[in-house]
């Protein structure tokens, strides 16, 4: 007897063997704004997210000014775990033209190509329609990639919206500096230091440079280390993609965060931290902070949230909405 | 003074060839010098340019399509067979690989007999503009600049009359560089090559005003003759500067600015392509009119180079061209005809300051280098193309044939189709490399790899690696050996693409009717339309990938631009890990065939031959039906000038392919 299946188990049983024509179409369809495919993406990512229980893959975001060499840093850090035979799913984030609403993907071929073959997965994506944050759809691809890769990495550029975005959908978050850059001052000033996990000082072929950057930075976080009540000391490493220095360490204290995360039981306050954030934003953004007086405000939507464990993230922002516009209409 | 009965000694007349097969060139150079050119201009295949041998995977297709593939020491000596390179002056194209082409040229000449010291000629070795625009760079930036300086360092000492580098204007010019441009880029570029000299052990103080007088310069010459003219000679007054004020230099003769030209071939149109017969001729006064700015070298493109690859007799006109203005004009028998016109004055100055201070800015943050490394100099290239294609299309710019005085009779120069155009033997390549394994299995291979290791040790030690080179030509090593032995210590590099920061400038009525069609088909779709454009193979001219690339995300798409020189293995995976709705490929160097075939069969592989592909490219017509046949969905050739159109109809194709 041949069992018919459905779509979305055929892509299910496609992601659990690691096949990347199925990981591009999962892709595909939690991008797609069609109904039929909406609700075959819930389904989707409902039953992936019941599949990650305790952790699954590392999600790492990485951020940064343009022009920090993010690119290069993720090559060679890339390299580096591959050498570890860890499998790396990477979604790398560009702008979109506000103009047109087309975007310029790509232009990352330093993650070569013979990487990617083995066991290296790259989707470029377009920010979409918010400046500088990112696109709904790029939460659902973390949550794919992360069903399939030891790793998942998160490339944005910019500052700003992004950092705060991205630190929803992962659990460590590197920032990226520049050294001579003065970028240091411009995120102390924007409170943008309180986010990350860990910091790196590209191109510390620099020298000097470098190390000041590195002091600044170090001396920045002193003063905004409160958060240090959490354990975690947020490492600054120098790194250099031309010849490779500081990746192991990097790579180190990536795995360092993750067992910090574990043992002291933060990965899953994190997670949910990420989950009400990424629904309360989501909800915000298409309905208003009116729109959720509907279901109660904020305060409603944290128990809401934490209560309904069984829905996926998206499925979550798919009922409340349904819920709010239904408020919306009553008279 | 010059007179008619004594004219000035006219420039070098050269054209820039081979093709196949090292046998195939010699004949090619042996004819054009019996039919009187003055000197040889050699092109190499891209397999050559880029340091594989013609077996290797990635030379697949490209063999002796855009010149001659030389693989080791043989083949360079059966290329100058019967040439005597003591009386030749030879310029090779030739820029990631140069050092190893020109230890095969030393070795080739010593196996005749010739001492290097005898040699004369120029080595193109301008790896700045390879980055920004042919693209056959092969290692990073620093690494890159250290071989240049490895060749400068050996011919200022050992072949005195040799120009180790000829800084390349020329393409930054088909890269779409303004006058301005072209004259700073490429000062900086010298400035960066003769700093970097200047700090090496074995190049002594006092050779720096030796180095300076031997570095010379390849221009571009456009339709713009007047204010051609005028570039020379501020780049004339610039370069005097600098080597007056940066490097100390006051002899005269080492201040004069050499230059060799090859008009352009950007502007070459195959609507109407005997106009080109007219433009060419044109283009050459602007780089010999003005005595005090006159070229020592020039090469004219054939007229039907936007069709395919010329044949003897298309290179034969350009050859008569060049004859004509030398010998029958009275162009030569002049003092300078522009001294005094305050015309030419005013427009000179007015470049010269405008280069002054773009090059102070590129110094400013760096020089060249770092210039290419922040993509600084590639985003204004690609920025300023985009521009001029804007104003094609707009009819602002007049391209005669093309965009305005379009109704015409057929021309008879290319009613035969095909014949119009050379077609290179496609057994070329099977027997390239069936030479270069019979080579390969008669040489002394202990001989080789103690030579290889000799190479790498100079690497690591820092010392030039021409004598070394030279060793390893005459022991047999291979162009890819080479190449890899370098590899390996250096690593290999991708520049930026320039194309992310580049905006869009005004938006027109067209682009945003294009627009409205590429959102609606966003709705039926369920995502915006993605395209993935390609560069396979090893052609590193990326011009119309790059516009195309812009113009997409213009009118609304979201495109992947991954830059040149992708297998099309790669191609198929990034569009399938990247979930593309069409792919559009670039292809110039005439190996359409074999690749747009390979990329075709691998989507069938991944089950993606629903993926809808569109070729660009120099494309002849009997080529275009089979790959049509073959399930190509839209061919475009140079004459398709309307950027916004094309998206308009790749809209079509997706809407079709995904309806």
């Amino acid at each position: 007897m041949v069992r018919s299946r459905s779509p979305v188990s055929r892509l299910l049983s496609g992601l659990s063997a690691a096949d990347r024509s199925a990981v591009s179409q999962a892709l595909n369809l939690v991008d797609d704004q069609r109904p039929k495919e909406r609700a075959a993406a819930l389904e989707l990512l409902d039953r992936l997210e019941q599949r990650d229980d305790a952790g699954g893959a590392v999600r790492v975001g990485i951020t940064g000014a343009p022009g920090a060499g993010k690119s290069s840093l993720l090559n060679a850090l890339v390299e580096t775990l591959r050498e570890q035979e860890r499998t790396i799913g990477i979604i790398a984030v560009d702008p979109s033209s506000q103009q047109s609403g087309g975007a310029l993907l790509g232009d990352r071929m330093r993650i070569g190509f013979s990487a990617r073959e083995s066991g290296v997965f790259l989707r470029s994506m377009a920010a979409r329609d918010r400046l500088g944050g990112l696109a709904d759809a790029t939460y659902a691809s973390v949550a794919i990639l992360s069903a399939v890769f030891d790793l998942v990495f998160i490339e944005t550029v910019g500052v700003g919206q992004s950092e705060c975005d991205v630190a929803r959908l992962v659990d460590s978050l590197i920032f990226v500096a520049q050294p001579g850059a003065g970028d240091t001052l411009q995120f102390m000033k924007a409170g943008i230091l309180e986010l990350p996990d860990i910091f790196v000082v590209n191109k510390a072929d620099f020298g000097a440079t470098a190390e000041r950057a590195r002091n600044e930075l170090i001396a920045g976080l002193g003063m905004a280390s409160e958060r240090d009540g959490e354990g975690w000391q947020a490492p600054v490493i120098l790194t250099s993609a031309r010849d490779e220095s500081g990746i192991k360490e990097l790579a180190e204290a990536i795995d360092a965060h993750r067992g910090w995360l574990e043992t002291s039981g933060e990965l899953p306050v994190r997670r949910a931290r990420g989950r009400l954030g990424f629904v309360r934003d989501a909800l915000v953004r298409r309905y208003g902070e009116y729109g959720l007086d509907h279901i109660g405000g904020g305060a409603a939507l944290e128990a809401r949230v934490a209560e309904a464990s069984e829905y996926s993230t998206f499925r979550l922002v798919h009922e409340l909405g349904s819920e709010i516009e239904e408020a919306l209409r009553r008279p | 003074m010059p007179t008619a009965d004594q004219p000035d000694r006219p420039w070098l007349i050269r054209t820039y060839s081979g093709h196949s097969s090292a046998r195939a060139s010699n004949a090619l150079y042996r004819d054009n010098l019996s039919k009187g050119q003055t000197g040889l201009s050699v092109a190499f295949d891209l397999p050559t340019q880029t340091g594989y041998d013609s077996d290797h995977p990635l030379a697949r297709g490209e063999v002796g399509k855009v010149g001659v593939p030389i693989c080791h020491i043989d083949d360079m000596t059966t290329l100058f067979d019967g040439i005597p390179l003591d009386r030749m002056n030879t310029s090779m194209t030739i820029n990631a690989t140069a050092a190893w082409l020109l230890a095969l040229y030393v070795a080739t000449a010593e196996r005749q007999d010739v001492a290097p010291g005898q040699l004369q000629g120029t080595t193109q070795n301008d790896i700045i503009k390879e980055y920004l625009s042919r693209g056959t760079y092969i290692f990073p930036p620093e690494p890159s600049m250290r071989l240049t300086g490895d060749v400068v360092a050996y011919t200022v000492e050992e072949i005195p009359r040799w120009n180790p580098i000829n800084i390349c204007s020329y393409h930054l010019q088909e890269a779409g560089a303004t006058p301005v441009q072209e004259i700073a880029f490429a000062m900086a570029t010298a400035v960066a090559v003769l700093d970097s000299v200047r700090e090496r052990d074995d190049v002594p103080d006092e050779a720096i005003g030796r180095v300076f007088g031997r570095i010379s310069f390849f221009l571009n010459a456009g339709m713009r003759f007047i204010e051609e003219t005028c570039k020379c000679r501020a780049m004339n007054a610039i370069w005097e500067e600098l080597g007056r004020e940066r490097y100390a230099i006051d002899e005269a003769k080492m201040l004069r600015f050499r230059y060799g030209v090859q008009v352009n071939s950007l502007g070459l149109s195959e609507a109407q392509p005997e106009n080109n017969i007219v433009r060419i001729a044109l283009e050459a006064l602007g780089v010999t009119l003005s005595k005090e700015a006159r070229t020592r070298s020039l090469q004219l493109p054939a007229w039907n180079e936007a069709l395919g690859l010329p044949r003897p007799w298309d290179q034969q006109l350009s050859l008569r061209t060049q004859q004509i203005l030398a010998h029958e004009t009275d162009l030569l028998e002049h003092e300078d005809i522009f001294d005094g016109s305050h015309v030419i004055e005013a427009l000179t100055r007015e470049l010269g300051d405008a280069a002054r201070q773009e090059l102070q800015k590129v110094l400013e943050m760096g020089g060249a280098v770092a210039g290419v490394e922040n993509a600084y100099m590639k985003e204004a290239l690609v920025a300023s193309h985009a521009r001029r294609v804007r104003a094609i299309e707009s009819g602002e710019l007049t391209v005669v044939g093309v965009n305005r005085f379009r109704e015409g009779v057929a021309s008879p120069l290319t009613e035969r189709g095909q014949e119009s155009i050379l077609k290179v033997d496609d057994s070329a390549e099977r027997e390239q490399v069936e030479r270069l394994r019979a080579f390969r299995s008669k040489r002394n291979a202990a001989e080789v790899q103690a030579a290889l290791r000799h190479l790498a040790e100079s690497l690591a030690n820092g010392a030039s690696v021409v004598p070394a080179s030279i060793r390893a030509a005459h022991a047999g090593a291979t162009t890819g050996e080479w190449a890899d032995t370098l590899r390996k210590q250096f690593g290999q590099y991708r520049a930026p693409t320039g194309v992310s920061r580049v905006s869009s400038g005004t938006t027109s009525e067209s682009v945003e009717t294009v627009r409205k069609r590429v959102d609606d088909l966003a709705e039926k779709l369920g995502r915006r339309p993605k395209i993935l454009v390609g560069k396979p193979g090893l052609d590193g001219h990326s011009n119309g990938a790059e516009q195309i690339a812009v113009k997409a995300r213009d009118v609304g798409m979201e495109v992947v631009y991954d830059g040149i020189r992708l297998t099309p293995g790669e191609i198929v995976q990034s569009a399938r890990d990247e979930g593309v709705h069409v792919i559009g490929l670039s292809i110039l160097s005439g190996s359409h065939g074999v690749l747009v075939i390979d990329v075709l069969e691998g989507l069938r592989q991944e089950g993606l031959q629903s993926l809808p592909v569109v070729v660009g490219g120099i494309i002849p017509e009997q080529d275009a039906s089979e790959l049509s046949a073959a399930g190509v969905a839209r061919i475009y050739t140079p004459k398709d000038f309307n950027l916004t159109q094309i998206m308009d109809e790749i809209v079509d194709v997706v809407a079709r392919a995904h309806g």
